[in-house]
């Protein structure tokens, strides 16, 4: 596994702990332990993502760096074996 | 609104191209209990749902299935790269072939077109969310089904993952329900009314 792959399962790691959490946290908006939970993954979650879109280039349009250009259709597609 | 993540929410890569895989996967993405009809229930079920919590379980359950449609279409774009035509021939992709060469249709297994015939919007709080247990649970046994006919790990990893989801939104769709008991259920009769239409 490169630098890039091992940043991109981070993400994927996180970003999952994420999807987790919201899903409980719709039936449960009263659990403080969930809630504080969420806190702790989003603050991870967006440091890694941050990470990955300087070295590595947009997850979201947002993500573009634009003196570089319109980098969004330059990286592989998540499909892309190339990608994975 | 949505706004796309260029990434798989689990990481595919099938260093093997196999059709004869993917002509029964497909049925997980354009299939009776697969993932595009997942989304496309509870997206469009949402709207008739007269409790915020539960349409925020629809709203992100329906969002992650559309995470889920992608990652299928990936495994069956990967496991039909670089066919020779004796390969079409020879697994039996050919029937496939002939309408979608290494295009991504969605269909079921048996080759019959997505339709939305095999969702259900009922209008109606019990029914529909009863009807999103259900669903989970099918999907479930697909997964089941397909890990009894494959063998490669490269596939069968990212099939458990899926499978296991399946486990986790029917949880999900338990707390929804609960939560619609308690908001709407007339304690002498259950079925009073639709909290859906009746106001």
């Amino acid at each position: 596994m490169n630098e890039r792959q091992k940043l991109m399962c981070e993400l994927q790691r996180t970003s999952f702990a994420l999807v987790e959490t919201v899903l409980f946290l719709d039936g449960h908006p009263c659990d403080e332990k969930a809630l504080e939970y969420y806190c702790e993954t989003r603050e991870k979650y967006e440091k890694v993502l941050k990470n990955y879109e300087e070295c590595y280039g947009p997850i979201s349009v947002l993500g573009v760096d634009s003196e570089k250009g319109w980098t969004w259709v330059e990286t592989p597609w998540p499909w892309e074996m190339e990608a994975n | 609104m949505w706004t796309y993540e260029k990434k798989l929410q689990y990481p595919v890569k099938i260093k093997t191209p196999n059709p004869m895989y993917a002509k029964i996967i497909i049925s997980q993405l354009g299939g009776p209990d697969g993932e595009l009809g997942a989304a496309t229930r509870y997206l469009s079920q949402r709207f008739s749902m007269p409790d915020r919590k539960i349409v925020g379980i629809l709203t992100d359950v329906g969002t992650e299935e559309l995470a889920h449609v992608e990652m299928i279409s990936a495994i069956l774009y990967q496991l039909t790269r670089n066919l020779s035509p004796e390969e079409i021939k020879r697994s039996g992709f050919d029937t496939y072939f002939v309408d979608h060469t290494a295009g991504i249709y969605p269909q079921a297994a048996s080759g019959v077109p997505f339709t939305t015939a095999y969702i259900g919007v009922k209008g109606d709080v019990f029914a529909d969310l009863n009807e999103d247990l259900a669903a989970e649970q099918k999907a479930r046994v697909t997964y089941d089904n397909l890990l009894r006919l494959i063998d490669d790990p490269d596939v069968r990893d990212p099939i458990k993952f899926l499978r296991e989801r399946e486990v986790v939104h029917y949880q999900r769709f338990g707390d929804a329900l609960g939560l619609a008991q308690d908001a709407f259920c007339d304690k002498k009769n259950f079925y009073a009314y639709n909290p859906a239409f009746d106001k």
